[in-house]
């Protein structure tokens, strides 16, 4: 298709991407560390997202996905703080427990045809089940106090993947990742997997009987989405140096990403970008507007905090009944209407 | 710690059967939308918070128990009527997983309302009904009266759905969706009727959960999860296997708070739910399959 005309494009916004730290600099010399926080924040999220939307995009609406968070991130700080265990070695563990999860989990699942209202409750027990046990085993996890790496020297250190301290460092460990996460969504958009998957996700029947092994289909984009999942939990845990059963894992956690995904659009590869963009700006958006105004903060007074998750639930609404296709899908989707005459020979 | 089979384990047990009542309760009415609707309120026990709320805020201002506790049920019936008329009518002809997730942007509405308006902090009616001893074995009075009235609003509305002119027309309409409305049947008043019943039980709920727990916004996130699973391990739909799997379920959570810590028994069950789906997808009396 046009790769040619869509290349120089793609370039010169991964380029922007990787420029902004600079940008930042020049901009914010006060306060670099702040904003820098925040874009490494919403690039750790973007790759989460973009995990999801792997299978969301299929009709797989996953609640579990902040299991696998979870489990990426506590087995790498577990495994770690008991066992001295290197990251470079947890993460991979950590990432292919969260695989195995999914297998097990997706297997039987995608095999009796479990799917819809029912796919969805069941992978939300799964986020419970493993919040539960992160919480029951607090002699280890801290329960839901949550628990922190141990610093490794003065925290930052090859050998413990520990980079909190320099932002810089740790931005373009997050742009990798989320460099990481659209070359998979492209690799799985060109893929004979996808139209198999989108087949599969329109009629399941019909797929099968044009030699479709749907279970299989859906069990690797499971892997994948899982694996990715907790990769991503992982490097937040070691940006965060904090890990809680509801920063990391939870419903709470899982409908973050389902409501991020949605909002900026979950069929078009930098949707899940937009959607951490959005959410990401949104909060904090809010949070420097009730800090810089007297009158707000004697308004809402302390609750004010959840003013942000109030307004991301009105929007969620308003965005499945209104906008069902997200931010960036619904602004390509005009671009594209409005092109068209032009374009048609 | 440790299980033994003393007093104390079947105490365990028949608190977990006490237990039961009330999440058979919590489930039926969201097995009545589903089963009725074909979605899913994942807010569900978000609206039985705010009922609990209400309760709270009614009785703290001097109405009696019983007023307060009726007030509670149609503020949640009404929430519930509203939830169908402005989040789910509009988008009940897309695909089922947007009914789910559009109830869960309605879920973080609530919760953050709750916090905004009433601060995070534990509330509690303050009420105390003291408890029956048998033998050594202690049951609070609230339990017990929670059981007995689930019971009677699962009869009620057994009652309701095979004696009553209405209650028919909402049967027909769950078994067939698209003939009912050829018969001159006015699906749209139907549902609303449904929603407003289903938010009626989990003010019921509220009600007798006020006499119990404490109120805290998140109080959602503790019931909710075990609400659904209950109703998939039923059969989502499906209201004496709502029913029954409340039983199932809450003797694991009892049993399993016994002898372990709390959370154990919920890891457990969820576990027993997970594997149970695997082996019976469509639940345990689920015939839509």
């Amino acid at each position: 298709m046009s790769l040619a005309r869509f290349k120089p494009a793609a370039i010169l916004g991964l380029g922007a991407v990787a420029a902004l730290p600079l940008a930042v600099h020049v901009l914010f010399p006060g306060s670099e560390r702040y904003y820098l926080h925040l874009l490494i924040q919403i690039l750790l999220w973007s790759f989460i997202y973009t995990g999801w939307s792997l299978m969301g995009r299929f009709g797989l609406t996953s609640l579990g996905h902040g299991a696998f968070t979870g489990i990426g991130a506590y087995s790498t700080v577990l495994l770690w703080n008991f066992l001295g265990l290197t990251p470079w070695l947890g993460i991979p563990l950590g990432v292919l427990l969260a695989t195995v999860v999914g297998l097990l989990v997706g297997y039987p699942c995608f095999r009796f045809r479990i799917t819809g209202h029912y796919f969805a409750l069941l992978t939300l027990a799964l986020t419970e089940f493993v919040r539960l046990c992160i919480v029951g085993l607090r002699d280890y996890t801290g329960g839901s106090l949550g628990t922190q790496p141990t610093r490794h020297g003065d925290g930052l250190s090859l050998y413990a993947v520990q980079f909190e301290p320099d932002r810089v460092l740790a931005y373009y460990i997050a742009f990798a990742l989320w460099v990481l996460g659209l070359y998979v969504w492209l690799r799985v958009d060109r893929s004979m997997d996808r139209y198999a998957l989108d087949a599969a996700s329109q009629d399941e029947d019909a797929a099968a009987s044009v030699g479709i092994d749907v279970t299989r289909e859906k069990l690797k984009i499971t892997a994948l989405s899982a694996g990715m999942c907790a990769l991503g939990g992982a490097i937040f845990a070691q940006y965060q140096m904090y890990i809680g059963p509801d920063t990391i894992a939870g419903l709470g956690l899982s409908l973050n990403i389902v409501f991020a995904v949605i909002s900026g659009g979950m069929w078009v590869l930098l949707g899940p970008t937009v959607g951490a963009v959005f959410t990401q700006v949104l909060a904090e958006g809010l949070r420097v507007l009730i800090q810089g105004s007297e009158t707000l903060k004697w308004l809402l007074g302390s609750s004010a905090l959840s003013l942000d998750q109030m307004i991301y639930g009105l929007l969620l609404v308003l965005f499945i009944i209104y906008m069902p296709r997200g931010i960036l899908g619904t602004l390509l989707a005009w671009r594209q209407r409005r092109r068209a005459p032009t374009k048609a020979p | 710690m440790g299980c033994q089979l003393d007093i104390f384990f079947l105490e365990a047990i028949l608190n977990g059967l006490l237990l039961a009542g009330l999440l058979a309760l919590l489930a039926l009415g969201l097995n009545l939308v589903f089963g009725v609707i074909d979605v899913v309120w994942i807010c569900y026990a978000e609206l039985v918070m705010v009922g609990m709320y209400g309760i709270n805020y009614a009785y703290k201002g001097g109405v009696p128990f019983l007023l307060a506790a009726v007030i509670g049920i149609i503020l949640v019936a009404l929430a519930g009527a509203l939830l169908h008329l402005l989040v789910i009518r509009p988008v009940l002809d897309t695909p089922p997983n947007n009914q789910l997730l559009v109830t869960g942007g309605v879920l973080f509405l609530l919760q953050a309302a709750a916090t905004m308006a009433f601060g995070i902090d534990f509330r509690n009616l303050g009420i105390r009904l003291g408890s029956v001893s048998v033998f050594d074995m202690n049951f609070a009075m609230a339990r017990i009266i929670t059981f007995a009235v689930a019971l009677a609003a699962m009869l009620g509305l057994w009652l309701f759905l095979r004696r009553t002119y209405m209650g028919t027309a909402i049967r027909a309409i769950a078994q067939d969706r698209q003939i009912m409305p050829l018969m001159g049947v006015d699906s749209r008043r139907l549902y609303l009727v449904t929603s407003a019943i289903g938010g009626g039980l989990a003010g019921l709920a509220a009600a007798l959960m006020v006499l119990q727990y404490d109120i805290y916004p998140q109080i959602g996130l503790q019931f909710g999860p075990l609400i659904f699973m209950i109703c998939v391990l039923g059969g989502l739909g499906s209201m004496i296997g709502g029913f029954v799997a409340a039983f199932i379920i809450s003797q694991f959570i009892a049993v399993g708070s016994s002898c372990f810590h709390t959370e154990w028994g919920y890891a457990v069950a969820f576990l027993f739910f997970m594997l149970a789906i695997f082996i019976r997808p469509q639940g345990l009396f689920g015939g839509k399959g």
